[in-house]
């Protein structure tokens, strides 16, 4: 029986700090145009595990593959080369740029002309920039200093640069922090919507559980480094063992934290 | 008021530089070039030296009748910087001629020059060999006695010391080692029985005098040629005097003698050591009597080596001046070659052969004197007679 | 035996007063981030307000007395400086701090000239600390016992203070983190001052207990500055114990270095610097800097490249400094090739330090080396001039490539450093391979050739190839290569995370800007007709420095605004007075203080304040405050 590899396959990811394990024998995997979302408790081993797969961290032992491409140990711009996009818990951008110019730094990379010494990069790919920009609704603002954005933006103009090399996947940690909650909504909509148009598989990390449920297709559960579970949305919100992790602290706060919010 | 103008006069600093100073006809002019900023202690006495050289010329009647007008200008010890200087005082001031630099790169950096541009240059105060001899050219001269001859001045009584087992400390830069190198050839020629066991580089300026001195000490020589001077001198002596590294040891040391680096030491001036330098307060001849006298009256101060050179710098440049009759350089040249003139050291002579001038120095020993040091025992050596055949100087110096 | 004893305390003696000035220095910059270039120039006020009251007061009451009255007045002039002048530059692009201090020390040098003369300074011995103590037939003089005692007592000190105190945690967390510090609702202000006097403090503590062993003079500052920067960084910045550590390894190596090499002192802290470097980009005890805040708000200018209009202007004014030789003398005619080359010079380190974020200390080391490189061609080879001018700048290209390999793998001051350690091999061997080099008297006779021989003829050239450099410059800011280099300024985190070699792209751009420089020192050396190891020096990295940071180091092309002022200011006021250093530094001052954005910095935000009349009600910035997971 031969059957295509998933997009992302993750198998006994391990990772352990002067003998604690962080993060202890991880598998799963992400098929193409799927949203995936890895979720846990404070110091569950997500940012760890996150990490492995994005390349700024070497697990000890354990695999990531990419469409059957062995990625572990494979630097971050390696990564990003065989085309997979991410977005920062706290927004990474070039910030003394303009929000066109963000774009088109992704662009050049990403048809090698990085070292060019004299064409003009003023005109690099405008068209495929503002297509991008416009994709994320971010054309009004394509000369603006990225330093003047307001945080909201800065997450949609990364999601923008994350989408320049026509990624497969995106890796999007912590989407959606910092972000008032109808950012949240939007920016979250937007991603699955674009994933879906484009057949991108999606992995994201996420604090807020409403975020969680509404728009993760699948969701894992890691506590103290160990998958406890995994499975659709209602599957995971019914698990008995993820109500204990999160009693008293996920679930219950983001209900509490949903009223604040609203009112 | 003053700074407030030099910011505004810079924008049209270029601009007024090639016409605002349309030479007046009566004035020669001299170009002197120091390093004010970097070494005040050595070149303010200077400066008033050389004040005083042109207001004696100037009440005498001037050079041929016209006035005498030195135009000094800083280098903050930088051999561009002093380029940049010879280069408006020649092109925008329209000078006779170049005179002074301290520093021996600079010294070489206006010479250069001054080949290059074909401008008559005096210098006055480097000692390095190079300047008349490897890289002589014939617009330049010097008037101070070089390395070599202070190196041989102080041989001629180092070596008749008994000791054999000599140790060297001198600063690592150009003017340290050629000192240390003649000193050591000429030492060895006169006396092969001699062993050299030790040598410290101190950096210029950055001795790290404990180490130092316990380094030498560890060699256990019987004699030391020290060739530091200024600040690091000070904290050579103070450590040694501290450790007992001159206790016991001779030591021959290269112009510690002079004012500028003896009269800091105070009351921890080593005593014995046989040094160059320039007694003042020692020397009885009616010319220096008359300079000293001159001096004094004007600054109420005491003269310094530096001042000497100064003073002899101008009156030098004015004699030859006066000789030549011109300020054309080729004219200047022959006026001062085999030239000879009077000097508070007695009379010297620009000699032909490679342009160095015959002023020579004192040699003595250093005494305590009432909390002070000073050199006794000290005579007068002549240039003249500490510099090699004639031969060799033909052999040292390319052909112009 | 005894002996290696001895020298090994004469070490240690030596180190206890590189680690107090150190200290001082360490404190400073953890918890401020000022690069204090000032701080060798308080040392030496130190030394020079100790002698003056060690010579009035009398007595060991009078001497000890005098030392900690001097430090303390020096600690108030710093708390003065800090709060007329740093203060109001603390949110100034990250080095303008440094252009201040810079303008600070070169007053300092003329001022203390002035006050106390310029004969060196021999002060008293210290009471009950005259003599040696006999060890085994050695002398150790008393006083660096008492030295050996006092740099670990100091350290203790500042371990208790810094332990044990409200205000020493309060420092530690600042040294941290900054940010944090201000938003526990510390009053920073006060917290800056104190800190920056407890640091002035210690260096003229330092100063002022040289008095029995050294001389005092005006280049006290320079002697020490370089020195106490190098142990700083090899024990890790806002690290006590590291500088310790660093200042009693570099004074140990030196003691014994000199048995075995006596030339090495002249290069020991930086070859010891390097290594440290290279093998622990964070010294010692230093710890990782945290990815630096870019604070978002603070370059509000987008670049962009010139307009239609604006390159007329430029052309205009390039045109007009071309008809210079129809009106100018011969000596304004060299005054301008010598600013159209540092044009060249500061354009090359702006190209590295504003568009690529790495500030070197160290950049005349390629400049040098394209001089270098046309003298070892004029002179050896015999080749013609024009041979001469295209060849020499590749061993300013070589030595950045070799040099640049290893500097971007750090960054920030680390980089800095490095840059300075490298520059500092380079100088070295200029000044001793004689041989080779003509050591530093140098290589004469580097003469341009007869079709370049006359001033105007020389300066159409330099004019053309500055105009050529800052056109290519300005060209690769704005092309693929500029933006992946400003993107790697901007986050290397980011950058990295779209495929960017970070490390490759600010290889390239050290080539590029050492090249330049290369080109710059290569008609240098023409214009000069010489070489000497002056041209690699650090003053005149610290010349290329300021030119950068007084133009604008948020700007495209500051640098050229920056060059001419610095440069043609410099040359007048030396050639007008002997206190040029006082008027220049002066000038500095005023400069950072009236546009502390650069001169070209402060015209462009005049000029976008003028286009925004009516600034469109921009959103407050939003600032991410993010607690960490």
């Amino acid at each position: 029986m031969s059957v295509a590899p998933p997009l992302l396959a993750v198998e006994g990811l391990t990772k352990s700090y002067g003998g604690i394990h962080a993060v202890r024998g991880v598998s799963f995997s992400l098929r193409a145009g799927e949203i995936l979302a890895l979720i846990g408790p404070n110091g569950a081993g997500k940012s760890t595990c996150f990490d492995m797969l994005n390349g700024q961290n070497k697990p000890d032992t354990g695999h990531v593959r990419l469409l059957g491409e062995e990625t572990t140990g494979k630097k971050p711009r390696e990564i990003w080369r065989l085309g997979v996009g991410r977005t920062f818990q706290i927004t990474a951008t070039f910030a003394t740029m303009t929000v066109r110019e963000n774009v088109q730094v992704a662009l050049i990379s990403h048809e090698r002309q990085l070292f060019n010494l004299f064409g003009s990069a003023p005109n690099f790919d405008r068209g495929e920039a503002g297509r991008l920009l416009e994709l994320v609704g971010m054309s009004g603002y394509a000369d603006r200093p990225c330093g003047e954005l307001a945080y909201g933006d800065l997450k949609r103009l990364e999601l923008a640069v994350a989408l320049a090399n026509h990624p497969k996947l995106l890796l999007m940690d912590e989407p959606t922090a910092g972000m008032a909650p109808r950012e949240r909504v939007d920016l979250m909509r937007l991603t699955a919507q674009i994933a879906r148009e484009k057949s991108i598989g999606v992995l994201f990390t996420e604090h807020d559980m409403d975020v969680v449920f509404e728009h993760a297709d699948r969701i894992i559960v890691l506590n103290r480094g160990t998958l406890i579970a995994e499975g659709s949305p209602a599957e995971v919100r019914g698990n008995p063992q993820v109500q204990t992790v999160y009693l008293g602290e996920g679930l219950v706060y983001d209900a509490r934290h949903r009223e604040g919010a609203s009112a | 008021m003053r700074a407030k103008n030099y910011f505004v006069g810079a924008a049209f600093a270029l601009l007024a530089g090639g016409m605002a100073h349309s030479a007046m006809a009566q004035d020669i002019k001299i170009g002197e070039i120091n390093s004010y900023s970097l070494l005040p202690a050595f070149t303010e006495p200077y400066r008033k030296g050389w004040q005083l050289a042109v207001e004696e010329i100037n009440a005498g009647g001037g050079v041929n009748g016209k006035k005498l007008v030195v135009i000094s200008k800083d280098d903050g010890g930088k051999p561009a910087d002093a380029q940049t200087a010879a280069n408006e005082l020649v092109s925008s001031e329209g000078v006779a001629m170049l005179t002074g630099t301290f520093l021996s790169n600079i010294g070489l950096a206006v010479s250069d020059f001054a080949n290059q541009k074909k401008v008559f240059f005096l210098a006055a105060e480097p000692l390095t060999d190079a300047i008349t001899w490897s890289k002589g050219n014939k617009y330049t001269f010097r008037l101070r006695p070089s390395n070599y001859m202070q190196a041989a001045m102080l041989v001629e009584a180092a070596s008749k010391l008994p000791a054999k087992r000599w140790a060297t400390i001198a600063p690592n830069y150009e003017y340290g080692q050629s000192a240390v190198a003649v000193f050591k050839k000429l030492m060895s020629e006169k006396r092969p029985d001699i062993q050299w066991v030790d040598e410290q580089w101190p950096p210029q300026g950055k001795i790290d005098a404990g180490p130092v001195v316990q380094a030498v000490a560890a060699a256990n020589p019987e004699a030391i040629l020290n060739v530091t001077f200024g600040a690091d001198l000070v904290k050579l002596v103070r450590e040694g005097n501290t450790r007992g590294l001159f206790k016991g040891r001779e030591v021959v040391s290269f112009l510690t003698g002079e004012p500028e680096y003896l009269d800091p030491l105070k009351d921890e001036t080593p005593e014995g050591w046989i040094v160059t330098g320039y007694p003042w307060y020692s020397i009885k001849t009616p010319e220096h009597d008359a300079f000293l006298k001159a001096y004094q009256a004007k600054y109420n101060d005491y003269p310094r080596l530096g001042s000497i050179v100064g003073y002899q710098t101008i009156k030098s440049a004015a004699a030859i001046l006066a000789k030549a009759g011109s300020t054309d350089p080729e004219k200047l040249i022959a006026a001062a070659e085999g030239l000879s003139m009077p000097s508070p050291f007695g009379e010297i002579t620009f000699r032909k052969i490679d342009h160095q001038s015959t002023l020579g120095a004192y040699v003595g020993k250093t005494a305590l004197k009432g909390g002070k040091g000073v050199m006794v025992d000290s005579t007068y050596k002549k240039g003249a007679d500490y510099l090699p055949s004639d031969a060799e100087v033909e052999k040292l110096r390319p052909k112009d | 035996m005894a002996f290696y004893v001895v020298q090994f305390l004469t070490g240690l003696a030596s180190a206890a007063s590189l680690f107090l000035v150190a200290s001082g220095l360490s404190i400073i910059f953890g918890v401020t981030r000022i690069v204090n270039f000032a701080h060798g120039a308080f040392y030496m006020i130190g030394a020079y307000i100790a002698f003056t009251l060690t010579e009035w007061l009398s007595g060991a009451f009078g001497f000890w007395g005098a030392i900690v009255i001097a430090a303390l007045a020096v600690a108030l002039i710093g708390v003065l400086v800090e709060m007329v002048l740093l203060r109001r530059i603390y949110h100034a692009p990250e080095l303008f701090q440094l252009l201040a201090t810079f303008g600070l020390t070169l007053m300092v040098e003329d001022l203390v000239v002035l006050v106390w003369g310029p004969d060196d300074l021999v002060g008293r011995r210290a009471p009950g600390f005259r003599g040696a103590i006999d060890f085994f037939g050695q002398n150790i003089p008393s006083y660096d016992l008492f030295l050996i005692v006092l740099g670990p007592v100091v350290l203790g000190i500042l371990w208790l203070l810094f332990q044990r105190t409200r205000w020493g945690v309060l420092v530690r967390a600042a040294t941290q983190d900054r940010d944090m510090v201000a938003a526990l609702g510390v009053n920073q202000k006060w917290l800056f001052t104190s800190v920056f006097a407890v640091g002035v403090f210690l260096a003229a503590l330092g100063g002022a207990l040289q008095i029995p062993r050294d001389a005092v003079h005006h280049a006290m500052d320079l002697r020490i500055i370089v020195e106490v920067f190098v142990v700083v960084v090899i024990g890790g910045l806002g690290s006590i114990v590291g500088a310790f550590v660093a200042a009693v390894l570099v004074s140990e190596l030196n003691a014994f270095g000199i048995l075995i090499f006596p030339k090495i002192s002249i290069i020991l802290v930086f070859l010891v610097m390097a290594v440290v470097l290279i093998v622990r980009p964070w010294g010692l005890f230093g710890k990782p800097e945290a990815p630096a805040r870019k604070t978002p708000g603070l370059t509000v200018n987008p670049w962009r490249p010139l307009t239609s209009n604006e390159r007329l202007a430029a052309l205009a004014a390039l045109v007009i400094a071309a008809t210079l030789p129809l009106f100018a003398g011969n000596y304004a005619l060299t005054v301008g090739s010598e600013i159209a080359i540092f044009v060249i010079f500061a354009v090359s380190l702006h190209f590295l330090m504003a568009v690529g974020g790495l500030a070197s200390f160290g950049h005349a080391a390629y400049f040098g080396l394209g001089a270098y490189g046309v003298a070892f061609l004029a002179k050896m080879a015999g080749l013609p001039m024009i041979v001469c001018l295209l060849l020499g700048p590749l061993l300013g290209c070589m030595g950045a490539a070799v040099f640049g390999f290893f500097a971007v793998q750090l960054s920030g001051v680390y980089f800095a450093m490095l840059t300075l350690a490298f520059a500092q091999i380079v100088w070295s061997i200029a000044f001793q391979w004689v041989s080779v080099t003509g050591g530093d008297n140098g290589i004469l006779g580097v003469w341009p050739s007869s079709w370049a021989a006359s001033p105007s003829h020389f300066y159409w050239l330099a004019l053309g190839v500055a105009a050529l450099v800052t056109i290519a410059l300005r060209a690769m800011v704005f092309s693929p290569f500029g933006y992946a280099l400003r993107a790697t300024r901007d986050s290397l985190l980011r950058s990295e995370a779209v495929g960017i070699n970070a490390k490759r792209i600010q290889w390239t751009a050290f080539v590029i800007a050492g090249t330049t420089a290369g080109i710059g020192g290569a008609l240098f050396a023409y214009l000069k007709g010489s070489v000497f190891p002056d041209n690699l020096g650090i003053s005149l990295s610290v010349d290329a420095l300021v030119m950068v940071l007084l133009g604008g180091v948020e700007t495209v092309s500051g640098a050229v605004i920056g060059a001419i002022v610095y440069k043609a200011l410099n040359i007048w006021l030396v050639s007008q007075t002997d206190l040029s250093k006082l008027v220049l530094g002066g000038f500095i001052v005023l400069i950072v203080v009236g546009f502390p954005k650069g001169i070209v910095g402060m015209l462009e935000t005049l000029a976008q304040r003028r286009r925004k009349t009516s600034p469109p009600g921009s959103p407050l910035l939003v600032k991410p405050i993010e607690s960490a997971e």
